[in-house]
């Protein structure tokens, strides 16, 4: 009976003007209706740098972009101690004897153009930082959530009378953060650095050296690899969130955060060793020193440090570091078993 | 074949037994009503037959193991549940292109015609809708979905009597061909009973009747007998008697009509009427006696 309707001429283009059902697609789409904050976290975050810097830029006492540079002194100092801590405690000076600790000094003083340099990069690094840092809270949230609302308001049950597998829901959702808010964030932090170059010109016109000085091409390419490098990095990390996200009948965020922390705590008070805490910490910060190569200890001298060159660029380091295929194996893992519980789970 | 089959069909959470080896058949183009009260088992069968829970024993919807093909099974069937469990973030307008855009059999016109002759608007938000509204908005995703079966658990719970009533109209007048099966739960069995062609009272996870309306309607009868009447009435064996104004509703089962027309008016039950007498009452002597 079904067979000679479908033979008839009326049903044929009914059915054919049917798109081809395509539910991983609508079902990050649907991710994307619900969890807004993917794009509006990021381009607040960056409406919030942009509102700065030209209150900074055209407040009468100010002359130029020197509130910046001061602030990116202060960064470019800390983040300079940083990586040399472990060998030399206190910043040399440099031999070129320029300040890097007197921040009245610094617009007073002659730069070297090394440091003429990085002090104008600095606010653009800056704003990728601050970019990457939110990508990371964002996707945290939405992953701790992503399993767990759809339970609470019982719209599991809507999205399961749908014939959308499991597998295809869970991996929408881990698309969000691995795909969409890196993209997300690409987008957003060239966007503002554009943003930023124009208002930069706009009052520095008569110094071409704030935009030939900017290598805006280069530094989107180590972004966009520094966050894909990031991104498969922390993919473990996002696959816990989704279980934990699955499974929590309630403070998905407490069960996400605090067992980890009390086995580094337990370990630490059993054995006074520490392997957890460091295979929780590589795992959060490690894919920087997996993914690039080290800085040029004289580069830093010079005051040159915060940006990071293309020529820093490591692949082949990144691709054959055991931690990188080990996170990847744990989080397929840590998927299957979310995609279980998806299956198993009822209604909170 | 039989659109769903299932044999021992169990189920246990912890030590609570919900389903106690529930054995069903529906054939194809049949409206099953699942009657039973509170805690009965009626959500946990239809939670088994839509692949939302795992269980025990032999279960088949469509010719699919629900719990392991759900997504396929999907393609089938369709299900509205007990509360409004379209999500409240969603807009009206998002719901449509969701549906179209996984669900191969969506006639997303259809939808948009019901939709048409409702006050819901395309921008708003499901939480900015009545409970009715929200309810009539499953109702025109999942007509316009060329389903095989469809369930339905509590839909029109909470829902005033015009939806409830244009609920049903709807699903029968628009949707049911014959060829469809529909499943539906409900308390309010009463408005329901003139469109079930089956019924099946569940209690305590266990099938307790089972049986198609022309045969409810030969089985069993209800007679008002007269006083002087009651002790030959009662001969005959009612399965329960009540009281209504001063007069007594005896309910037989099984009794020819024609020893029974002797006795006073003879009438069939109301399935809330033997609902009462097979899942809520007592056997007819000890109420005889308490009365």
């Amino acid at each position: 009976m079904s067979a000679v309707s479908d033979m008839t001429p009326d049903a044929a283009p009914a059915s054919a003007s049917r798109a081809r059902p395509r539910p991983l697609l609508w079902s990050v789409r649907r991710e994307l209706w619900e969890n807004q904050a993917i794009w509006i976290a990021p381009l607040c975050v960056a409406a919030v740098i942009i509102f700065g810097l030209t209150v900074a830029v055209f407040a009468p006492h100010r002359t130029s972009l020197s509130t910046v540079h001061r602030t990116s002194v202060i960064v470019a100092q800390s983040v300079a101690k940083n990586p040399s801590a472990g060998s030399t405690p206190a910043v040399a000076a440099p031999p070129n004897g320029a300040p890097t600790v007197a921040t009245e000094t610094v617009s007073k003083t002659p730069l070297t153009p090394a440091q003429r340099r990085a002090l104008t990069i600095m606010p653009f690094n800056i704003v990728a930082v601050a970019m990457i840092v939110t990508m990371f809270l964002v996707s945290i949230f939405y992953c701790l959530g992503a399993m767990f609302n759809e339970r609470r308001d019982r719209s599991i049950l809507f999205w399961k009378s749908l014939p959308v597998p499991d597998l295809t829901a869970v991996l929408a959702k881990l698309i969000v953060p691995m795909a969409i808010l890196p993209l997300v964030t690409v987008v957003v932090t060239v966007g503002t650095q554009l943003t930023m170059l124009l208002i930069g010109l706009a009052t520095h016109g008569r110094d071409p050296d704030v935009a030939v000085s900017i290598p805006l091409g280069e530094m989107t390419l180590v972004l966009l690899y520094g966050l894909a490098t990031l991104t498969l990095w922390w993919a473990p990390v996002y696959a816990w969130l989704l279980l934990v996200s699955g499974w929590a009948k309630r403070a998905p965020f407490l069960w996400a955060v605090l067992p980890p922390i009390a086995v580094a705590v337990a370990e630490k008070l059993a054995f006074n060793t520490t392997y957890v805490g460091a295979v929780i910490q590589s795992r959060l910060t490690g894919s920087f020193t997996e993914a690039f190569a080290p800085f040029d200890k004289a580069g830093v001298r010079a005051g040159a440090l915060p940006t990071i060159s293309l020529a820093q660029i490591d692949a082949g380091k990144f691709l054959s570091a055991p931690g990188l295929w080990v996170g990847l194996i744990v989080a397929a893992a840590l998927l299957a078993l979310t995609v279980w519980l998806r299956r198993e789970r009822e209604p909170i | 074949m039989a659109c769903i089959e299932a044999r021992g069909l169990r189920k246990v959470y912890g030590k609570t037994v919900a389903l106690e080896r529930v054995n069903l058949r529906v054939e194809e183009g049949r409206i099953l009503g699942l009657i039973g009260p509170n805690g009965a088992g009626k959500s946990t069968t239809l939670g088994a037959i839509l692949g939302l829970l795992p269980y025990e024993g032999d279960l088949k919807v469509l010719g699919r193991d629900p719990w392991t093909q759900r997504d396929l099974l999907m393609n089938d069937v369709c299900f509205i549940a007990d509360v409004a469990v379209l999500p409240r973030w969603m807009r009206v307008s998002q719901a449509l292109d969701y549906v179209a855009g996984v669900h191969p059999r969506f006639d997303r016109a259809k939808a948009e015609a019901f939709l048409a002759k409702t006050d819901i608007k395309r921008t708003s938000r499901v939480r900015e809708l009545s409970k009715g509204m929200v309810t009539q908005l499953h109702l025109a995703l999942v007509m316009a979905i060329d389903a095989k079966l469809l369930v339905l658990d509590e839909p029109t719970l909470g829902l005033d009597i015009l939806y409830r009533k244009a609920f049903y109209d709807t699903l029968l007048n628009d949707y049911f061909d014959k060829t469809r099966t529909i499943l539906v739960t409900t308390h309010q069995v009463e408005e329901i009973q003139h469109i079930l062609t089956d019924v099946m009272f569940i209690d305590r996870g266990q099938v307790v009747l089972e049986t198609s309306m022309e045969d409810f309607e030969d089985r069993y009868a209800e007679v008002m007998v007269s006083p002087d009447q009651l002790d030959a009435a009662r001969a005959l064996k009612p399965i329960y008697e009540r009281q209504v104004f001063g007069r007594t509703i005896l309910l037989f089962d099984g009794v020819e009509r024609g020893r029974l027309t002797p006795l006073g008016e003879v009438r069939s039950p109301s399935i809330a009427d033997l609902f009462v007498a097979v899942i809520g009452g007592q056997p007819a002597e000890t109420h005889g006696v308490a009365a």
